[in-house]
């Protein structure tokens, strides 16, 4: 359970600025979504907080610690053993099986293979994917594979969950059962979690909701 | 929500209690606010009167406890119109929200924080809803889901109208 926070973060692309000064504070163990029209930079914030893509100005931190200032490699590190991440198209691996893409962040951090397929297989159990272990991404229903990719982002019992539109390509229903999972196992963890959605249905699983407009966090929906 | 045409619609089911018909009023449709006894034998009363229900076989004892209610042919056209007739559609264009953006342009005032201060009141009431339903029955669900879809609607107009400010000010301020 760690905090994530970016302080006035400037970041353009070219000469395109995405983000102009975004400042926002996730406390330990909450949950808040990021929303904001097409463009606004709410998918660039959510890559700053997890490391991903480096500020041309402010601060990244991530559990007291400031991250942007890391090399490449340090951020790398800290992505694989400390963030989870769950993304709109599930981004399983094809040529995996369900199970093997669960453990898939456990095998990449050094945990044998027999033991990382242990802690993945409760997750099927848990997200109401039991049978489907050994299925591969092209045999999984959207919802599936979303709850497979849910899994895989929370399995390594990561600090924080960063996950961008994570429902996006579900119906409206299976899009909140797949939140509903979210939400619970995050909570059960004491995940930390950020996510970008435009849907404003998914945003009131959260704690709490941010606006992103012209590259800025809107103040005002703090609540 | 309408209690002598909820009450009438129970009894269409089954003729039944007084005190019956306040229980499955309270479990269904009263969220919160149960529905006093006095207001069930008013309003039983009261569609007596106009020939909706008759009372039925009067059970041994006294209080009104006792008689079971039961729905007349009128009643139940009564239920069956309610129930296929479509409720008016809102006309969202006299809403509070829009007379408060027009009149924050007219006057000069900052429509857009009206705006966001209105989407975060909608969007935590979103967020108290969603909470219900992950904790409540499939009744709460609906219940829930009903208030989100409007309240969804009304944040699609708010960032429409957000996005549309400019143009509004022209036109309200010549």
């Amino acid at each position: 359970m760690r905090a994530v926070e970016a302080r006035n973060v400037v970041l353009s692309f070219g000469e395109t600025p995405a983000l102009r000064g975004a400042s926002v504070s996730v406390a330990a163990g909450e949950i808040v979504a990021i929303m904001g029209p097409s463009g606004s930079g709410k998918s660039t914030l959510l890559h700053c907080l997890a490391g991903i893509l480096v500020p041309d100005a402010g601060e990244i931190h991530y559990d007291g610690r400031r991250i942007d200032t890391l090399s490449e490699d340090q951020r790398s590190r800290l992505r694989r053993d400390h963030f989870g991440f769950v993304f709109q198209f599930g981004q399983l691996v094809p040529e995996l099986t369900a199970e093997e893409n669960v453990a898939l962040p456990l095998l990449l951090g050094g945990v044998k293979r027999a033991a990382a397929l242990g802690q993945a297989r409760p997750w099927f159990e848990r997200l109401g994917l039991a049978g489907l272990e050994r299925r591969r991404s092209g045999e999984l229903s959207g919802g599936q594979a979303q709850r497979v990719a849910l899994a895989r982002g929370l399995v390594a019992q990561p600090g924080a969950l960063f996950a961008d539109e994570p429902t996006g390509a579900l119906d409206s229903l299976t899009g909140e059962q797949v939140m509903d999972l979210l939400v619970s196992s995050a909570r059960a963890q004491g995940t930390t979690v950020v996510l970008v959605t435009h849907d404003a249905r998914i945003a009131a699983y959260a704690d709490r909701q941010v606006i992103v407009r012209d590259g800025r966090v809107n103040a005002l929906v703090h609540s | 929500m309408s209690v002598p045409i909820t009450l009438l619609g129970l009894l269409e089911r089954e003729p039944s209690h007084g005190y019956d018909l306040k229980r499955d009023y309270d479990t269904f449709f009263s969220r919160g606010k149960p529905l006093p006894f006095g207001q069930v034998y008013s309003t039983l009363g009261r569609l007596v009167r106009d020939g909706k229900i008759v009372v039925g076989e009067v059970e041994p004892g006294v209080g009104p406890e006792r008689k079971r209610y039961v729905i007349t042919e009128r009643g139940a056209t009564e239920v069956e119109a309610w129930l296929t007739e479509p409720v008016d559609a809102e006309p969202n264009l006299q809403s509070v929200l829009f007379t408060k953006v027009v009149l924050a342009l007219m006057l000069d005032r900052p429509a857009e924080e009206y705006l966001d201060s209105q989407r975060a009141t909608h969007l935590r009431r979103m967020t108290e809803l969603t909470e219900i339903k992950r904790q409540g029955n499939l009744v709460d669900t609906m219940l829930a889901d009903h208030g989100l879809f409007h309240l969804e609607a009304d944040l699609h107009w708010i960032d429409t109208t957000v996005a549309r400010l400019d143009a509004l000010r022209k036109v309200v301020r010549g």
